[in-house]
């Protein structure tokens, strides 16, 4: 479980970043975030992208969730370049093979638990097609709330929820679209200690458990010791640790 | 799926959206009310001018007719008989018509027209229109022995409560008697001298009542057949004799068929008895007014009362009333000729265009009183004709047709719209005018519903950005922003679609409730001629405006949706 970086074969990687760059513009001038990242994530792999505050560690998690295209480089999903699809493409691999948990939770305040759980397979799934598989969606919701020990939170709303609670649900969430990869962006970082371990005893469990592959973004030492790799990210480059 | 669920949870939490769709919703309101009151007042306004118009008129340019109307008529049915359903002839010629009232004679330029009793009726509404049932079902112009109706016959076939006539209790025989014998005493009491339809005493009245109780008795139809000799009108002294034989379910009885003028009438079927020839004053010089008639006339209801502030209707005269009618003869130039008619019912089309400036004769006394009879051969000329045809004929069509054949130096043809042709174009364009205005009102809601969508937009950026990171595609977010448009287009306009019928159907009660709240009266019966505000709701019009108001909606929200869509993930997930 811990370090040693074993050389990955690029086709094994599940998620690889290849010479990735990106800058903002900010002010006057241009801000160099990310100059070029490289780096992988295996299958099953538990990796944590630690570094300071504004060094980019959460545009390069943007970046590999889709949400955000590099400058230049490339992010690989099973070996296939994915940054370049197109707008439905990516929108499609969002949907059904990233999953996301981050720092704010970002439920849907209008939603239940529940419904914020089956929101993915709602977006994925048109009206009719939606009805006919609701009964199914809803079994795999609950179970999924179930073990992350929210089975009687289903119908409570966000506000109604404590922090770690609305997390774990944020999680299910992120779970329920069955993802090959779960890309947390400082998941405690709002949390208590005791919230925060739970969240990260629940990611390692399914990292263990279930084989999920796991990157989590952290600025904590102490977090980033769970996973089973850490990636030190100084002045926009990979600094392995 | 997800975006119906958003947009029914947004529906239901956010009022503030809501607020913005009340101006739709009264927008559409206002439309489907105004709409409906307009369509019913139009409709009401065109059932009245077509009442007593018929569907086509043909009419010569000159007062003085054209000759052989039968020729006419059977020129006119070769060229359209296909669609002619039935037609009759008139004349109609300016006039004036005098009554006294109180002493003071009363003078009204009227239009004056002779129409054929037996077969007017049969080309427009008219004879719905009158006010004795029994010249509802076929029109006389013999003065009836009262009976005439003491409540709008219209309102009261259509469940409403119209305007109260209770002086027409009286009317007939009995008014005329009345009178009769109170101008009689006035004048024995007076000498000859003096007003006999000034205000009497009181003490005068009293004795009127008795001469008329001493009637009354000799009335009584149990011995009917008294002396009904006509060749003995001077018996005037005795009330009680004359009167039997005024009996109007007999009208034969007091007119003489041998009397003149009834040669000279060639418009009227042999041996049919006129109850109206007998009365001619130049013939009868000592006929009794308490038993005989002049030729009856039938005057419109805006002629001969007013309508008061509480929808009760006030006489000047009644049936039974003669009055003087001052029209010009046939010929070139015309001379003024004047002559004393019997009031012998009203008619009441409720468009007060006509009401009061109609008034009706029976067409061969015109005809003969004008000189428009043809001493040689009898043939009386007319100056209209006028033309009822099939249901659902085409108007102008026929119309065109005629045209063809008749030249139009001599002839004018024209429709029943052509005729109110500016009135009616009139309402449609204020109709026009008032939707225009309306839907901007509507529009200017979709202002509204602009702004509060760019608020909610960017009030749920966060939101957003989190459905993009979960895959949703940017046509799926402005799809949520349209469909919530077009759900609180559907709101309000649904709402605003209940409020509008809820209005429209309950309008008089409303009418009602703010007369009764503020003591204003909103809608006045004396001028509008309506007893109750009508209104016609056309399923399309409303269709329409609902269709109208909810594009608005789904319009407006277009811009936000747009902006939505274009929402940068990472940028909206960190907005706070």
């Amino acid at each position: 479980m811990t370090d040693a970086p074993s050389r990955p074969n690029h086709d094994d990687a599940i998620l690889r970043v290849i010479g990735v760059r990106k800058s903002y513009r900010s002010g006057g001038g241009l801000l160099e975030v990310l100059r070029g990242v490289d780096f992988a994530v295996d299958p099953g792999g538990f990796v944590a992208i630690v570094g300071q505050s504004g060094c980019g560690k959460s545009t390069l998690l943007h970046l590999m969730g889709l949400l955000d295209a590099p400058d230049s480089g490339e992010v690989r999903l099973n070996g296939e370049r994915i940054d370049d699809l197109s707008a439905a493409r990516r929108d499609r691999l969002r949907n059904t093979c990233i999953g996301m948990v981050f720092q704010s939770y970002h439920l849907l305040p209008e939603l239940t638990a529940l419904e914020n759980v089956l929101a993915p397979l709602m977006v994925r799934h048109g009206v009719l097609d939606w009805l006919q598989r609701r009964g199914e969606a809803r079994e795999r919701a609950r179970m999924l709330l179930d073990r992350f020990g929210l089975g009687g939170r289903l119908h409570h709303k966000p506000r109604q929820l404590s922090g770690g609670e609305m997390q774990r649900v944020a999680i299910a969430r992120a779970l329920v679209a069955e993802p090959r990869v779960l890309l947390a962006d400082e998941p405690t970082g709002n949390l208590d200690e005791a919230s925060g371990g739970g969240i990260l005893d629940a990611l390692c469990e399914l990292n263990h458990r279930d084989g999920l592959s796991i990157v989590l973004v952290t600025h904590d030492a102490a977090i980033a010791r769970r996973a089973a790799r850490v990636v030190r990210l100084t002045a926009g480059r990979v600094a392995d640790a | 799926m997800y975006k119906l669920l958003l947009c029914w949870r947004y529906l239901r939490t956010r009022w503030i959206a809501l607020a913005s769709v009340v101006s739709v919703m009264l927008g559409v309101a206002t439309m489907i009310v105004v709409n409906a009151v307009m369509a019913g007042f139009s409709h009401e306004m065109q059932t009245r001018i077509h009442g007593i118009l018929s569907d086509l008129v043909f009419e010569s340019h000159s007062l003085s007719g054209f000759q052989d109307p039968q020729w006419h008529m059977d020129e006119i049915r070769r060229a359209a008989g296909d669609q002619i359903v039935g037609m009759t002839p008139t004349v109609a010629v300016p006039a004036m018509l005098s009554f006294q009232v109180r002493g003071q004679w009363l003078t009204r330029q009227v239009m004056f027209i002779g129409i054929d009793e037996t077969t007017h009726a049969k080309v427009s509404d008219f004879g719905g229109f009158l006010q004795h049932p029994e010249n509802r079902r076929q029109l006389s112009f013999a003065l009836r022995d009262g009976g005439y109706d003491t409540a709008d016959s219209q309102a009261a076939a259509s469940g409403e409560q119209g305007p109260k006539r209770p002086a027409l209790e009286s009317a007939g025989w009995p008014h005329r008697k009345m009178r009769v014998a109170r101008e009689k005493l006035w004048r024995e009491r007076n000498g000859s001298r003096g007003d006999p339809a000034g205000q009497p005493t009181r003490p005068l009245d009293q004795q009127v009542d008795a001469v008329l109780a001493a009637t009354s008795v000799a009335e009584d139809p149990a011995a009917p057949a008294t002396g009904a000799d006509p060749a003995a009108p001077a018996t005037g002294a005795d009330p009680a004799a004359p009167a039997t034989g005024a009996d109007p379910a007999a009208p034969g009885t007091s007119a003489d068929p041998a009397a003149p003028g009834t040669s000279a009438d060639p418009a009227r079927p042999a041996g049919r008895k006129d109850p109206f020839q007998t009365a001619r004053p130049e013939q009868a010089p000592t006929m009794d007014p308490a038993t005989e008639q002049f030729t009856g006339i039938v005057p419109g209801i805006g002629l001969a009362s007013f309508r008061d502030s509480d929808g009760v209707d006030r006489f000047l005269v009644l049936p039974g009333d003669d009055v003087k009618v001052t029209f010009p003869t046939a010929g070139t130039p015309p001379k003024a000729v004047s002559d004393t008619f019997t009031i012998v019912d009203f008619y009441e089309s409720k468009m007060s265009e006509y009401d009061s400036n109609f008034v009706f004769v029976p067409i061969a006394a015109l005809q003969r009183m004008r000189g428009m009879v043809d001493p040689q051969t009898g043939i009386a000329s007319v100056n209209s004709i006028q033309i009822r045809l099939k249901p659902g004929a085409d108007l102008d069509g026929v119309r065109d047709r005629l045209r063809k054949v008749f030249p139009a130096e001599m002839y004018a043809i024209s429709t029943w719209r052509d005729k109110q042709g500016p009135l009616l174009s009139a309402v449609e364009m204020e109709m026009a005018v008032l939707n225009i205005l309306l839907f901007l009102i509507v529009a200017v809601a979709g202002f509204g519903i602009l702004a509060i969508f760019f608020m909610i937009v960017v009030e749920k950026t966060r939101d957003i950005g989190i459905l993009k990171a979960l895959g949703a595609s940017a046509a799926g977010i402005a799809g949520i922003f349209l469909g919530y448009g077009l759900f609180l287009g559907l709101v309000g306009a649904g709402v605003g679609l209940a409020l509008g019928l809820a209005i429209t159907w309950n309008i008089n009660q409303i009418r009602a409730g703010v007369e009764w709240f503020t003591g204003q009266r909103v809608f006045d019966p004396s001028i509008y001629y309506f007893f109750k505000i009508p209104t016609i709701v056309d399923p399309w019009t409303v269709a329409w405006i609902i269709a109208g108001a909810v594009g608005i909606a789904v319009a407006a929200s277009v811009l936000p949706a747009l902006r939505a869509a274009r929402l940068h993930p990472v940028e909206a997930l960190r907005h706070d």
